[in-house]
């Protein structure tokens, strides 16, 4: 499992690194998520990989997973979903000022 | 009773921009008059809390009252106190120069994104929990994005995007590094980590120092350290004035970032040894020459006081990159006069775009604008104060970094050469911009802006920044008298370790002991607490260990 969840966050992360670097901004919105989703999963190892155990400590209760990470992936979710929406309208909202949607700035836009 | 106060500078500007959007939409007036209300009301917070801190050790307010480790605190210490003055200042000049220059009409909803601004700021000042000062980082960031754009426009938007895809893969490296340190160290309680990371082997460091080094790197895209400072001149040159100003404040929540962690949780005498030190200096020497040089290329006003922001961040980070208790206390003193003149270049950059019509910011040449003599002033006081001549805190903040970093002479270079540099480039701007008109004097002067509200109070706002450096100056005797003392807290983590951790033995006790429904909550975590000085940092039991890897077993204590 752990080569499973390991290589996964790999190919995640190196894909998400490939797309942000593109020109224009759809790819680059979707690198954004693939980099959320890897950072996503590797918070959720951070914890130690478990299967099978309740995340919540009471009496009768020997073995258990530990409930941070779970709480901090909720979090993280949470934000880089608004974020990814925030970043989706900003670039619609250049794509219609700009007429296209390349994601650099030329000399004349960089100095205005 | 004081300690409720700490969470108000956070729940105040949350409570009011809801109000603001909801409640007062559509009423522009209403809206200034509650946001002038609500700066206002910031700043004296601040100043109280800042008194309150500055008499004692740091105060702590544990939200939902659970013990640290397991709750999030907030820690008011002197070095929070001073950034959260420093931040209500800066807020209540930026909301009255907006008002004043008609900004806050050329778009939706300035007021509350400022307000909610403020809330990210003042949030991650004074956070005492890692994972919480990413959650602030996102508030003041998602803030930042709307105030960025605001006014619209194709090159606004265009580097808005950019803007933001830089800083959610910031954030995204902030998450890896919290996840490294949180699987190293089992705790992102801020003071609980200091103790963890302290306890750990000295041969045994390769992982907590990765997220270490992790953490630099988010901190320095934040506050524009080279290799990490593309963003910020398309970000500053196009965002509105006032935002821009405000900005200034936004590179500064990334040096505070770093001066935090890298004296708390990993001081240069502790498990890391000088990483942080050997990343900073060469990082800092390369901002702050690209940013002088920077200066002496711009093609405009408004790059050239982009870059010297960069250069300023530089300087002061060759302060900070010292890590010792004079340096710190230079370095502190420098942050609040580079903050102040920062903001004030950008909105005399403002006042200057706003009168030169066409013209913008460029270096062409251009007729006398309106307030000509005015904005000279101005200009040539706010230069003279970034490039470090005398007589203002400019020359006091060098004098000071340059007499803490006695010894180094590649870095008395280095900050003396670049300041000839500075004042080359600004010489450059400043004589294009406001001494050729004087050859076109007979020319009509260009239009002013239809939508401005009243000049008079945006040079009230900017003159009021001006003022600041001016007292800045006078009092620089008292001024860095307490930032040695901020400094010399800074550098006793102990303080802030036991104001944090100190008493939550003694307090579960006292909870057991009052009532029966409290004692089911206290035994889990004493059973937690029992479970932490075992050997994993993480609650795993023995029958479901992973296999442990070489890192792990040794990481626990």
């Amino acid at each position: 499992m752990e080569v499973l969840v390991s290589s996964a966050i790999g190919v995640l992360t190196a894909a998400g690194i490939y797309m942000i670097l593109r020109l224009r901004s759809f790819p680059v919105v979707i690198g954004m998520s693939l980099l959320s989703y890897a950072v996503n999963v590797f918070l959720f190892a951070t914890g130690r990989l478990v299967v099978n155990q309740p995340p919540i400590l009471r009496e009768g209760v020997t073995s258990y997973t530990d409930p941070i990470p779970q709480a901090l992936v909720l979090t993280a979710i949470v934000i880089s979903f608004g974020m990814t929406a925030v970043v989706v309208m900003l670039a619609l909202g250049a794509f219609i000022e700009a007429g296209d949607d390349r994601i650099d700035l030329d000399e004349s836009e960089g100095d205005q | 009773m004081m300690e409720h106060w700490i969470v108000a500078p956070v729940v105040l500007p949350a409570m009011l921009a809801p109000l603001i959007v909801l409640w007062m939409r559509y009423d522009l007036v209403t809206q200034r008059v509650a946001s002038v209300l609500g700066m206002s009301a910031l700043l004296i917070l601040a100043i109280v809390l800042m008194v309150s801190a500055s008499n004692g050790p740091p105060e702590v307010y544990r939200l939902g009252d659970w013990e640290p480790p397991y709750g999030i605190v907030l820690v008011l210490d002197r070095l929070s106190a001073l950034m959260l003055v420093l931040n209500a200042i800066l807020g209540l000049v930026v909301v009255l120069y907006a008002i004043g220059s008609g900004w806050d009409r050329r778009g939706w909803h300035f007021h509350s994104l400022m307000q909610f601004q403020m809330m990210g700021i003042n949030g991650a000042f004074l956070t005492g929990d890692a994972f919480n000062l990413f959650v602030f980082f996102e508030v003041l960031l998602i803030a930042s994005y709307g105030l960025m754009i605001h006014g619209g426009g194709k090159a606004r938007l265009k580097s808005g995007v950019q803007y933001v895809v830089y800083n959610l893969a910031g954030s995204t490296l902030f998450l890896f590094a919290l996840g490294t340190i949180y699987a190293v160290a089992g705790t992102l309680n801020m003071a609980d980590l200091a103790q963890k990371v302290a306890k750990m082997p000295a041969d045994d460091t390769a992982l907590i120092a990765v997220g270490a080094a992790l953490l630099m790197l988010v901190f320095a895209v934040k506050a524009a350290l080279v290799p990490f400072q593309f963003w910020l001149p398309a970000t500053y040159t196009n965002a509105p004035g006032p935002v821009a100003a405000l900005f200034a404040i936004m590179t500064k929540v990334g040096v505070y970032a770093i001066v935090r962690v890298y004296t708390l949780i990993f001081p240069i005498t502790g498990t890391t040894g000088t990483l942080a030190h050997d990343l900073l200096l060469p990082a800092a020497l390369v901002t702050l020459v690209i940013g002088m040089v920077g200066i002496l290329g711009a093609r405009d006003l408004g790059r050239a006081v982009t870059y010297s922001v960069i250069g300023s961040v530089g300087t002061m980070m060759l302060a900070f990159a010292q890590f010792t208790q004079g340096a710190t206390a230079a370095g502190l003193y420098y942050l609040v006069h580079s903050t102040l003149v920062a903001a004030a270049l950008f909105l005399i950059a403002d006042l200057v775009r706003e009168r030169r019509g066409r013209w913008g910011l460029s270096l062409v040449d251009a007729p006398l604008m309106r307030n000509h003599g005015m904005l000279a002033a101005f200009f040539f006081i706010g230069a003279l104060a970034m490039a470090g001549m005398p007589p203002l805190s400019g020359f006091l903040g060098k004098l000071m970094i340059l007499d803490a970093t006695r010894g180094q002479w590649g870095l008395w270079a280095t900050v003396l050469i670049t300041s000839l540099i500075a004042i080359v480039g600004f010489a450059r701007v400043g004589s294009q911009v406001f001494w050729r008109p004087y050859g076109f004097a007979e020319e009509e002067p260009p239009e002013l802006p239809k939508d401005m509200t009243s000049p008079a109070l945006a040079f009230t706002a900017t003159g009021a920044l001006i003022a600041g450096l001016v007292a800045l100056t006078a009092l620089a005797g008292p001024v860095s008298g307490w930032m040695q003392g901020t400094a010399s807290q800074l550098f006793t983590p102990a303080i802030y370790i036991d104001a944090v951790m100190g008493g939550a033995e003694e307090r579960a006790q006292e909870a057991a002991r009052i009532g029966q429904h409290a004692h089911g909550h206290m035994e889990v975590i004493d059973e937690m607490r029992q479970e932490d000085a075992g050997s994993d940092p993480h609650a795993t039991s023995p029958q479901t260990e992973t296999p442990q890897t070489g890192h792990d077993a040794p990481a626990a204590h």
